[in-house]
């Protein structure tokens, strides 16, 4: 028999479905593989040792897994992939596939079932793993057939990466692993090319540009391919950009033309512009609450051209002056050709003195802390984070020259992504530094898979860990909107010690406690020859501000922390109020 | 905001397992309010018709169609209300009778060109097919003489078949119709009435 894992043409009859499955990923040139074994999927981890060019890679929980193949693919803008057994290791992969699902991740799940005749039968560790994921996958399949599990297998794939990128999820009964398997390996799809946009809507777009007295781009997530098109056109027209969460990178953060990020925690310029704006060119993105604020106090006087791949996304919040449903690097390409670069004097000035009203942490705290870091980042270095005020705060202050080097959970906002993610992508540019910095809190939703770091001896990621001994941001929102009574947000008498938690796992640690030690620390950690961890702790009540309430418009934007006061929160509350009556 | 009504879609779906749960799934997380629906087999195999009447109004229609084109299994997708089209529905009704009312009853279903399927000695039931018009109307007569049970199939909607009739859009495979660009550019609707200057 042939089968020494290199040769990959199936022979009648040599076959299982299980080494189906990884003749199909490896002919798709899928290296890597995240994933967790157990009963019912032991037949593909069986076959797995045949195919050692496919690496798999043993995380310490499957939520991690699906992180670290998100990681992987918002890294290298190519498809992650993920595998766990069935019942409660496909439902532990369900907040990664809803978390690809809110930002448009491509991944492919595989997960193994009971074998066919028991599904349905509520047989020992079923789950309906597809009726569970309907609604946060792009598609999902239970293969019946062992002969159509390659197609089905490349069929994912390519819808997982076509259009608007999404999660897609094969469940394989074990019996189908098992099956023999006579049938050809398909050759991977072609990728399908991006629909053009139409030339009447490029057309449209061009004239509201020409006429704009005050213009401005944001661009989404959906345009960090697009990066060096739109970087082109606005430079082209002179008009200003806007990144969103997902979008930074997408243009160069040292860009004078650049005003950061829009929303909730955005930038003084980005959020004015907006509101000020007569016309809006939104490029790759899906005008999301976080970025809208209030929606009938979102960009109120401008004319909104719509750059969007996803024809759903266009009209579902914001409407549409002139929708540009293609690819984002076309429309932009085409969108250069008809620029008529005008001098906007006083537009420009008016963004010049946003832009100086940019907030600096100077006092040492979480703000203070994450500047610190981000400023000794280097621009192939690829940060990551997890959710709360310390993702803000980098989202704010990290500047980023390339797309895909800022990789964290936006639309889901899923504590315990930062370090499975940071590891997924260290694994996949191994000769980068792969940065994450987490929350005391988050960074214990995940934390053992500091094991993962240890067992491949991964040794680009480093770990920063702002610890305020709190749940930052509810906090945050207690002190605004809850009075300041601080229900369930401590964790300080019951944090672990961080450094003795990494030397568990052979991961060298350091600690800053004040501004002083700070830079010594930073210098320590990340000259480390290892993936290191580094502990700074802060002071517990800092806020994240610039700050919109939740319900207000993006003028009604609080630029700066104000004096701890009882006085903020009624502030803070009537304008909330004021916006969910209007 | 346009007028809320009553939207006829025909959804061209692939027979596959777990396809109207898809379906249904999306409109009920995205709060549509299906207020019909009825699937069936077509003239191709494998390939399923489901017709589906959502209220809402252009801008939910809109944006549903947009939704349920984005699902794998959907084919095609047809809005009745941009074209020419006939619909049906069949009911059944049984209906109260007693020896006085009987005759009565019979003419209003003759009327109504209905045919009974079914007699008992206290109830008669009948069929009726038509458009939502003709049923209502045929409900409404029988209503005073006591309805015991009704079931509907759910509208039926086949765009009209004398060719110069069916627009172009309607078998055509590209982009999605939903998207014509507004032509005027107007202030947006709901322009925040002040600015204040909070920067
Ligand atoms: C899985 C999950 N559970 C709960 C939340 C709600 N949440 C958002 S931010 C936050 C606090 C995060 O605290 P920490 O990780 O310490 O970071 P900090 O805000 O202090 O920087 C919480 C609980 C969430 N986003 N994800």
């Amino acid at each position: 028999m042939a089968d020494n894992g290199k040769q990959h043409a199936p022979h009648r009859g040599d076959m299982t479905g299980a080494k189906a499955l990884w003749a199909t990923l490896a002919n798709h040139g899928i290296s890597t593989v995240f994933g967790y074994p157990g009963g019912a999927i032991m037949p593909v981890y069986d076959a797995l040792t045949f195919y050692p060019e496919v690496r798999h890679v043993l995380t310490r929980h499957e939520q991690g897994a699906a992180h670290a193949a998100e990681g992987w693919a918002k890294a290298t803008g190519e498809i992650g992939v993920c595998m766990a057994t069935s019942g409660p290791g496909a439902t532990n992969l369900v907040t990664g596939l809803a978390d690809a699902m809110l930002d448009s991740v491509p991944l492919l799940a595989i997960t193994g079932n009971v074998a066919s005749h028991l599904m349905g039968t509520d047989a020992f560790q079923e789950a309906d793993i597809t009726g569970i994921t309907l609604p946060i996958t792009k598609h999902n399949y239970v293969v019946r057939d062992v002969e159509e599990l390659p197609r089905i297998v490349a069929e994912a794939i390519r819808i997982a990466r076509s259009g608007r990128p999404g999660p897609v999820l094969v469940d394989i009964p074990k019996d189908i692993q098992l099956a023999a398997f006579h049938s050809e390996i398909p050759a991977p799809h072609a990728r399908p090319e991006a629909p053009a946009p139409s030339p009447e809507s490029i057309e449209r777009a061009l004239e509201l540009l020409r006429g704009a007295r005050k213009p401005v781009i944001m661009a989404g997530g959906g345009s960090l391919d697009a990066s060096a098109e739109i970087t082109a056109l606005a430079r082209a027209w002179d008009i200003p950009v806007i990144t969103t969460l997902m979008g930074l990178g997408a243009f160069p953060s040292s860009d004078p033309l650049w005003l950061g990020m829009p929303g909730m925690h955005g930038s003084v310029a980005a959020n004015r512009a907006i509101s000020e704006a007569d016309v809006l060119l939104g490029i790759g993105l899906r005008f999301d609450d976080r970025v809208t604020g209030r929606v009938n106090g979102f960009a109120p006087n401008a004319a909104i051209i719509h750059v969007e791949l996803d024809a759903a996304e266009i009209g579902k919040i914001i409407r549409t002056h002139v929708p540009v449903r293609g690819d984002a690097k076309q429309a932009a390409l085409l969108l250069t050709q008809g620029a008529e670069p005008t001098a906007r004097p006083e537009w420009q000035a008016q963004i010049e003195e946003w832009k100086g009203r940019t907030v600096t942490p100077e006092t040492y705290g979480a703000g203070y802390a994450v500047k610190a870091v981000v400023d000794r980042l280097r621009p192939d270095d690829i940060l990551s984070s997890d959710v709360g005020q310390h993702q803000m705060l980098a989202a704010q202050l990290a500047r980023f020259e390339k797309p895909r080097r800022w990789i964290n959970s936006g639309g889901l906002g899923t504590m315990g992504f930062g370090l499975p993610a940071a590891i997924g992508a260290g694994m996949a540019e191994p000769g980068v530094r792969s940065v994450v910095i987490a929350g005391d809190g988050g960074f214990q939703m995940t934390a053992q898979e500091l094991a993962t770091l240890k067992m491949y001896d991964v040794r680009n990621v480093k770990i920063c860990i702002i610890n305020n001994s709190f749940l930052g941001m509810v906090r945050q929102w207690q002190e605004l909107f809850h009075e300041k009574r601080y229900s369930e947000v401590w964790l300080g008498d019951s944090n672990p010690d961080f450094i003795k938690l990494a030397d568990a796992y052979d991961v060298p640690g350091y600690r800053a406690t004040t501004a002083e030690e700070l830079p010594a620390a930073i210098d320590a950690w990340l000259s480390d020859p290892k993936s290191a961890l580094l502990e700074v702790v802060v002071p517990h009540e800092h806020g994240v501000f610039p700050m919109v309430p939740a319900g207000a418009a993006l003028f009604e934007m609080i630029e700066t922390e104000p004096a701890k006061s009882p006085d903020l929160s009624a502030q803070m509350q009537d304008a909330a109020e004021e916006a969910s009556e209007a | 905001m346009t007028e809320v009504r009553d939207h006829l879609l025909s959804i061209l779906v692939r027979d596959e397992p777990r396809v109207l749960t898809r379906i249904t799934a999306l409109f009920g997380r995205r709060g549509y309010n299906i207020k019909s629906l009825s699937v069936g087999s077509t003239e191709h195999p494998g390939v399923s018709r489901m017709t589906i009447v959502v209220s809402g109004d252009r801008g939910v229609v809109e944006q549903a169609i947009r939704q349920l084109e984005k699902l794998h299994d959907v084919i095609k997708i047809i809005d009745h209300s941009l074209e020419k089209y006939v619909d049906r529905e069949l009911v059944l009704v049984k209906v109260a009778i007693t020896p006085e009312s009987r005759v009565e009853v019979r003419q209003i279903a003759e009327d109504f060109r209905s045919r009974i399927v079914d007699v008992g000695r206290h109830a008669l039931t009948f069929e009726v097919t038509g458009d939502e018009g003709k049923i209502t109307a045929f409900i409404e007569q029988m209503r005073p003489f006591g309805i015991l049970e009704t079931m509907r199939t759910g509208r039926i909607a086949l765009t009209r078949g004398s060719n110069a009739d069916i627009p172009a859009h309607v078998y055509h495979e590209g982009e999605t119709q939903a998207l014509q660009p507004t032509l005027e550019v107007q202030p947006r609707e709901e322009r925040a009435r002040h600015v204040p200057n909070l920067f």
